[in-house]
């Protein structure tokens, strides 16, 4: 049974080696255990469009997409992503996937400091990805994670809901 | 808002995760889904010198049938809980109470034992566990054992879970054609903590309740059985006067906390509200 490695714990600071795919690309690096997968992609990574906000789960400025899945990255640590699939709001953009979504929040004012738009965003895009035309609740529904202190949220809602009203219709949105 | 250093360990086979917990004794934190316990430690909580990840474990992972139960591995997620078929045949009060819990994305990660072990006495999985009569197997140094719900939860995060023990499945009895369900919250927002959450499984027979177990969270130290209600609601047709009795009956079942934001009074009422409305659906559903 290889099993834990006591030395571990003679050096809590020691850093680890970490390898995920991050937008496509493989990476490596060399973090603390207790660096937040967060921290990671913002100082390690560069990867600025993913927001730390409260650090506890409860904004949703944070959201990543991990091996497919929308989850905050304040809430794990790196070490613990260690071999997954992280897909960011840079990755997001660059593959065109959410093309519409954000077109379609810039064209409605969704979004006025745009701290809580990436985490929108990643939100937006599972929520419709797994409920193809939601309703006004259901979209309100998925964004209770997800605090905006600019936009009131209504423009958010009516952006989401243009968009998969668009997708179904399959054009773009009007 | 950072945690303090920790060493991490991911466990393959629960016997190093157990090990490896032996080991560090107290010092030591199993990390599944982490939703509840990562800002623990980011706030200082907890300050623990070695994580051991458990979520790699495939012993931990898997929903399946086995004998008179649905075996529902601890690293269940709670978005499985809304995906998993077995579970919307099977087990339907965990389903009708997965959206409630928490945020789409904390769903994605949060998990089944996680939130079982933790207790939190506001949270709705711990709850349902009572409420379906589920048992809880426990993985530890000195070997393996299941706990009914009735008996794990003792205190405010407090469990029959010894120190360096695991849970690693919930045993949940399978759902039968002549049972209902019923599952609601009073929340001032979706996704908060419930003001007063409640889950019920009923046997019927001939349009009467054989038998009923009604379990209400967010009302004290832990999630709490009224057996005083269910008492009233044997033999009966659900009729309004028998409800009304039930409902009288949570006075002597439940003792709400004192709490500037939300009064015993006010909980207590609340309490009553919903077991009234559940009460009521699950008669429909007759």
């Amino acid at each position: 049974m290889s099993g834990l490695d006591e030395t571990l714990l003679d050096d809590t600071e020691a850093t680890v080696r970490v390898r995920f795919v991050v937008n496509g690309r493989k990476v490596a690096c060399e973090v603390a255990p207790r660096e937040t997968l967060v921290d990671c992609l913002r100082n390690e990574l560069e990867l600025t469009g993913t927001h730390a906000g409260c650090e506890m789960g409860a904004c949703g400025a944070c959201l990543v997409q991990l091996d497919g899945r929308a989850v905050h990255s304040c809430l794990m640590y790196a070490v613990q992503a260690d071999g997954a699939r992280i897909d960011t709001i840079e990755g997001l953009t660059e593959s065109g996937v959410i093309a519409d979504l954000q077109a379609e929040f810039h064209r409605r004012n969704a979004l006025q400091c745009g701290f809580c738009t990436p985490g929108m965003l990643v939100n937006a895009h599972e929520l419709l990805s797994q409920v193809a035309e939601p309703n006004r609740e259901e979209i309100r529904d998925a964004l209770s994670g997800n605090y905006c202190r600019c936009t009131g949220y209504e423009a958010i809602v009516d952006a989401i809901d243009a968009v998969a009203k668009a997708r179904c219709e399959g054009g773009g949105a009007t | 808002m950072k945690a303090r250093a920790f060493s991490y360990f991911r466990a393959a086979t629960i016997e190093q995760a157990l090990d490896a917990h032996a080991r560090v004794g107290d010092d030591a934190r199993f990390i599944a889904g982490g939703q509840s316990l990562v800002p623990a430690l980011s706030l200082r909580l907890q300050a623990p010198r070695l994580l051991i990840d458990i979520t790699h474990i495939g012993e931990l992972r898997g929903v399946r049938r086995e004998g008179g139960f649905l075996r529902i591995g601890a690293l269940t997620r709670h978005c499985e809980m809304l995906s998993e078929p077995l579970i919307a045949e099977f087990a339907p009060l965990l389903h009708a109470a997965a959206p409630f819990v928490a945020h789409p994305a904390i769903r994605n990660r949060g998990t089944f034992g996680g939130s079982v072990a933790l207790a939190d006495p506001a949270s709705e999985f711990p709850a349902m566990t009572l409420a379906l009569d589920a048992e809880i197997e426990i993985a530890g140094p000195s070997g393996r054992r299941r706990v009914k719900a009735d008996d794990f939860f003792l205190d405010l995060f407090e469990t029959a879970l010894q120190p360096g023990e695991l849970i690693t499945a919930i045993y949940v009895p399978l759902f039968k054609a002549d049972q209902r369900f019923a599952f609601d919250e009073l929340a001032r927002r979706r996704g908060d903590y419930a003001l007063v959450g409640c889950g019920m499984l009923a046997t019927c027979a001939g349009g009467r309740i054989d038998d009923i177990r009604i379990s209400f969270f967010s009302v004290g130290n832990t999630p709490t059985r009224v057996k005083g209600a269910e008492a009233t609601l044997i033999g009966s047709s659900l009729d309004s006067e028998r409800i009304a009795a039930a409902q009288a009956a949570l006075e002597g079942d439940l003792a709400p906390p004192d709490s500037d934001e939300v009064p015993p009074a006010m909980r207590l009422h609340l309490a009553r509200v919903l077991l009234g409305r559940l009460l009521g659906r699950l008669k429909e559903g007759a």
